[in-house]
């Protein structure tokens, strides 16, 4: 069964075993021995990035738009530092991804040699494990066994850091029988009696909500059915999270949309005021909690996690539930079935009542106008008109990404991607790239803003190279839309280095990597230019220039509490001074 | 405006701070050592007291045994944080398991002559402690025992010519017949 090879080869065969058909990569001394093997196959595809942060974003894009795994492959030194961005936002928003980065020779490691570094102390602290290869003997192994820590449990980066002289060495490759590790078994089946406590609460609840998030994504498409039958179930209002969304459809009337610093007046309050919470794979964020003294004073919270450590970080929980999302809610909907509780429906009736209420404020509401394009519109129109089809949005971060999280409607899961516990700039068009490669047929978009786009431009040749019809939809205010908002917020207005002084022009930028440029300035004229957009079969940027002013509302600002919101209409007109909203220990804060 | 807190995790909340002692049962592979003392110093834990060396050579088993401190709901995470990491097995909290021995040794070099050396010598002997070098004007004591112990006698020695201290870091094993496995 076993073949002797080289270290090299080993590499790109245990890559096959494991199923993988894309990589992402940029070559370089230290991995030039893996390059080689590459070359003398067809099984694995390897798409050259331009920048390594690319290529562990495009990873990520590729991994959470089809539930594989992303792979990566970089070469020592600077080709593992560049990833370093990539890896520390994979292991914030849990997605699998492994990345194989070269290293010098073994007997060069520790003399600072040319293109040198401790890739695995830099990466410690931001990828779920890593491992330096240091003998032939361990490489089959650790391959294997990185795509299932990777994978297994709550996901994240795995990194191979591999020397060149053990990718030269000659060993023997066997396909491991049971692709495990030794020790690490995380808890997938939660505890039957934490989860018939969790149902007696629900079934007694009379202001229940649902807060779910990015764990029902990574749990699998099967997570969002079995979530969508328990809400439908039990009748309870649902909101989620940046990273959950689409795993309930935006369009169902218990819906109440986005929670947190820019969610919804009615997931807010509804998280406010609610008597039961349940918490199904989301970490109490500090975007989501808000003041912790003030948050949710009212509620007994059920939380299902299959990372322990999530449980009682931030927030304390009544019902702590330790296992994989589908699991568990496997099991709630049959207990739940099972029980057929009698549920207090005048109280309920009353909540959904309540509830409507809020909505009824319409928080989302802003000023139309017929001269500029609102950022808001541009994305109104953008969902509008890409609704019937298969669609994907990534995003870059700023302004534009939250009015794609509070506009676009998601109806499936692995449908959005966005960078949302690191944060990174530059996030979204690699990131496009990637789910665009998993999802040939489909139409990928990336939302971006003027300033994020430029972070990680060069993949538009990545894009053009592999002939990915990418669509990047940037939002041109020529601000860095958040930052502004933040100093007139809490800095009197004061623009510090906040305007995107010399932009390029979009339109020649985009001709002169290859692909199509368009602008828009008009709200008339929109329509017509998105639907040209979405029937061009090449990478286009699309310079849709709105309104400079609009800020991002709803929003919760600092240190307050989910029922002290600012809403839109707070301000009167836009642009108006916003200064005096935060106070002094506010400002301290973020 | 009403007056604000804060939007990250409760700093000022008032909660006991205790002493706990955990015993880390780790596959002794490179750079697992630092995988956690990183968590500690980056998730900003204490480490009051570490110490560690393979225990199981033919499995590679290391035991850890970190004392720290912090609050009940900080203890817990640094309980889970620690599973979290791949090559750890398991993590026991000999303080709430209850009544574990805990031993750590030091050795204390004191310098001196005529009625401190005499002192010394005497305190020493009361303390039990093993004279493991002499010389005319000096000595290395060995003392085992609790950390209190040891910081006793580290206080006492201080007023009769001490120069060098060297310790080990708290050993610790739960009472009872129950073995801690991996």
């Amino acid at each position: 069964m076993s073949e002797t090879m080289t270290g090299a080869e080993m590499v790109i065969r245990a890559l096959q075993d494991q199923g993988v058909e894309h990589i992402f990569g940029y070559p370089g001394g230290a991995v030039l021995p893996i390059y080689d093997a590459l070359f003398h196959q067809d099984k694995v595809k390897h798409i050259l990035v331009r920048h390594e942060q690319g290529a562990v974003h495009a990873a990520e894009g590729y991994a959470r738009s089809s539930g594989k795994v992303g792979v990566v492959l970089v070469t020592s030194g600077p080709g593992a530092t560049n990833a370093v961005t990539g890896l520390a936002d994979a292991m914030m928003d849990s997605i699998p991804v492994v990345c194989i980065t070269g290293q010098v020779p073994t007997h060069l490691i520790g003399s600072d040699a040319f293109q040198e570094c401790d890739t695995v102390g830099i990466t410690r602290h931001c990828t779920k494990h890593n491992y330096l290869v240091k003998s032939i003997e361990d490489l089959p192994r650790i391959l294997h066994e990185a795509f299932y820590v990777a994978s297994n449990g709550r996901p994240g980066p795995v990194v191979i850091d591999l020397p060149k002289d053990i990718q030269f060495k000659a060993g023997s490759y066997a396909r491991p029988v049971n692709n495990q590790h030794k020790t690490y078994r995380p808890t997938v089946k939660g505890d039957m009696d934490k989860i018939r406590a969790a149902i007696e609460l629900m079934a007694n609840a009379k202001r229940p909500v649902f807060y779910t998030g990015g764990g029902v994504i990574n749990s699998g498409p099967h997570a969002a059915a079995l979530l969508r039958e328990l809400v439908r179930l039990t009748g309870f209002p649902i909101t989620s999270t940046l990273m959950g969304l689409g795993a309930y459809p935006a369009s169902d009337p218990l819906f109440l949309g986005m929670l947190g610093m820019h969610g919804t007046y009615e997931a807010n309050l509804a998280m406010h005021e609610c008597d039961v919470m349940i918490n199904i794979g989301a970490r109490f964020d500090d975007r989501i909690t808000g003041r912790l003294d003030a948050f949710s004073p009212y509620s007994k919270r059920i939380h299902v996690d299959i990372d322990p450590s999530s449980i009682n970080k931030n927030v304390k929980v009544d019902i702590p539930i330790v296992g994989d999302c589908a699991h568990v809610l496997e099991d709630m909907v049959r207990l739940w079935r099972q029980t057929a509780p009698q549920q207090d429906m005048v109280a309920l009736k009353e909540w959904m009542g309540k509830v409507e209420g809020w909505r009824a404020r319409n928080c989302l509401a802003y000023r139309p106008s017929a001269e500029t394009i609102k950022p808001q519109f541009a994305i109104q129109r953008l969902y509008e008109l890409t609704k019937g089809r298969e669609t994907y949005v990534t995003t870059e971060v700023g302004q534009h990404q939250m009015w794609a999280a509070q506009y676009f409607k998601f109806e499936d899961p692995n449908r959005w991607m966005t960078s949302g516990g690191l944060g990174t700039m530059g996030y979204g068009l690699p990131a496009a790239i990637g789910a665009q490669l998993a999802n040939p047929k489909a139409l990928v978009v990336d939302i971006a803003g003027e300033a994020s786009i430029l972070m990680n431009m060069q993949e538009m040749s990545t894009a053009v190279q592999y002939r990915l019809p990418v669509k990047i939809f940037i939002l041109n205010n020529e601000y860095m839309g958040m930052v502004r908002q933040w100093q007139e917020l809490l800095h009197g207005g004061r623009y510090s280095q906040s305007y995107s002084e010399s932009l390029p022009d979009f339109v020649k930028l985009a001709e002169a990597y290859g692909g199509v440029g368009m602008r828009c300035d008009k709200p008339a004229d929109l329509d017509a230019a998105i639907t040209e957009m979405i029937n061009i079969d090449r990478p286009v940027i699309f310079d849709c220039i709105v309104d400079k002013t609009e800020n991002c509302f709803p929003m919760i600002p600092s240190g307050k509490a989910h029922n002290e919101m600012l809403l839109n209409d707070y301000l009167g007109e836009t642009g108006t001074d916003i200064g005096s909203v935060i106070d002094e220990k506010g400002k301290m804060l973020v | 405006m009403t007056q604000m807190s804060t939007h990250y995790p409760d700093a000022t909340r008032i909660e006991p701070v205790n002493r706990h002692t955990l015993a880390i049962v780790v596959d002794n592979e490179p750079g697992v050592l630092a995988r956690i003392a990183g968590l500690f110093s980056g998730r900003g834990y204490n480490i009051e007291s570490l110490t560690v060396t393979e225990t199981e050579h033919e499995a590679h088993i290391s035991r850890i045994t970190i004392v720290t401190t912090g609050t009940d709901s900080i203890i817990e995470q640094i309980k889970s944080q620690l599973e979290r990491l791949v090559p750890v097995h398991r993590v026991v909290d000999l303080t709430i398991t209850g009544d574990a021995v805990e031993r750590e040794l030091c050795l204390v070099k004191v310098v001196g002559k005529g009625d401190h050396r005499v002192e010394a010598m005497r305190l020493a002997s009361a303390f039990g402690a093993r004279t493991l070098d002499a010389t005319l004007t000096s000595f290395v004591y060995e003392l085992t025992g609790t950390t209190e112990e040891v910081e006793r006698f580290i206080k006492l020695m201080t007023a009769v010519g001490l120069v060098e201290v060297s310790r080990t870091g708290v050993a610790a094993m739960a009472r009872g017949a129950d073995a801690m496995t991996f």
